[in-house]
């Protein structure tokens, strides 16, 4: 149980920038304990994809319980956020640093640079889940009611999925 | 107390609808902390989402540890960890004990297939939002479409390096400028 903690622990360390940058981490620790075959690996990732939250926290979740039940995964999850807990509280002081310094100017040309990283991960997005006219159709539905309408986005996204599951399973 | 239930249940409610990773969250995050609870601007939500995106971890949970510390201090931290983590904690604890075959499930696969396009829509929109907002000399837009090319063309270039460079370029600029104005 204590590895399973520190194992994720390591991961949640060690995987920058978050989301898929941590899989191949994850996965060579994983299949170094042989917790999981490559096979089940690759099922949870998929099902990590499928579902809501960060994907580290799905997959610790997953394989915690795969290991001790709800006790495990609970200590998995706590591994995995740990070393966000000790950093970004660290990264909160000098955030408040920066600001009130005299180079806190730079943060304006940083919120640009986010700004187009942003765009850049549309861009990348674009290929993937757009692949059909339905697609389209249902993006720029999307685009539409979020720009000119008080409409949440909470709703749109539980929209979409409803019509997906209508246009997808009945009509198309 | 009441900020700190603010804080657990909007991020409760971002940790449950970032369906396809990491940026997915930006949507209902905007909309919640920037435009209905008003707890920051345009800039500093894009200085967040920086900071949170050069440490390691889930950016999700890095950007509620830091809101809720900046909001209110270490019970913040918690209330913000807590409400980003549990959504994903209960759905995959429920899926591992009870929905195994979730993943061969038709509806389900057809909800998420429609959700996809809808988030990169909702994405561009948040991008749209920001460029609107903070892009306002030529200085800033040179700086956006430079990140940009850079985060496009060159592959596996960390987005750390972009974001450090940014910082350092614009303080040389304004260090540049502030002569001229004087003069």
């Amino acid at each position: 149980m204590w590895t399973l903690f520190l194992t994720f622990f390591k991961i949640g360390l060690f995987t920058f920038g978050g989301g898929y940058a941590m899989i191949p981490l994850m996965q060579e620790e994983i299949i170094a304990h042989s917790w999981l075959t490559q096979a089940e690996f690759l099922n949870i990732v998929a099902i990590a994809e499928m579902t809501p939250g960060p994907i580290s926290i799905n997959a610790a979740t997953f394989i915690g319980y795969q290991l001790n039940g709800v006790v495990g995964s609970a200590l998995a999850t706590f591994g995995v956020v740990a070393p966000s807990l000790i950093i970004m509280v660290i990264f909160s002081h000098l955030l408040a640093k920066l600001k009130a310094s005299k180079y806190a100017i730079a943060l304006k040309g940083v919120a640009i640079t986010v700004t187009a990283l942003i765009a850049a991960a549309v861009v990348r997005l674009i290929g993937p889940a757009i692949t059909s006219y339905a697609d389209i159709a249902i993006a720029l539905a999307a685009f539409v009611l979020v720009a000119k309408t008080k409409i949440s986005p909470i709703l749109i996204i539980l929209g979409s999925g409803l019509v997906g599951v209508v246009l997808y399973g009945y009509i198309l | 107390m009441q900020v700190i239930w603010q804080i657990f249940s909007s991020f409760f409610k971002i940790g449950a609808f970032t369906i396809g990773g990491g940026y997915a969250m930006l949507p209902v995050m905007q909309r919640d902390i920037v435009d209905r609870l008003g707890w920051m601007d345009e800039q500093e939500f894009m200085e967040t989402i920086a900071v949170t995106q050069s440490a390691p971890g889930a950016i999700a949970v890095n950007t509620a540890i830091l809101i809720g510390k900046q909001m209110a201090g270490m019970p913040g931290v918690i209330a913000g960890c807590l409400g980003a983590v549990l959504p994903s904690f209960l759905i995959i604890l429920a899926i591992a004990i009870f929905f195994r075959n979730i993943l061969n499930w038709p509806p389900a696969i057809n909800f998420f297939a429609g959700v996809r396009p809808a988030v990169v829509a909702l994405i561009a929109h948040v991008a749209w939002k920001m460029a609107r907002k903070l892009i306002n000399h030529s200085f800033s837009l040179l700086l956006f479409l430079i990140s940009l090319a850079l985060i496009i063309f060159v592959p596996g270039l960390h987005p750390i390096w972009v974001i450090l460079g940014s910082g350092i370029i614009t303080i040389i600029w304004a260090t540049q400028k502030q002569p001229e104005r004087e003069a």
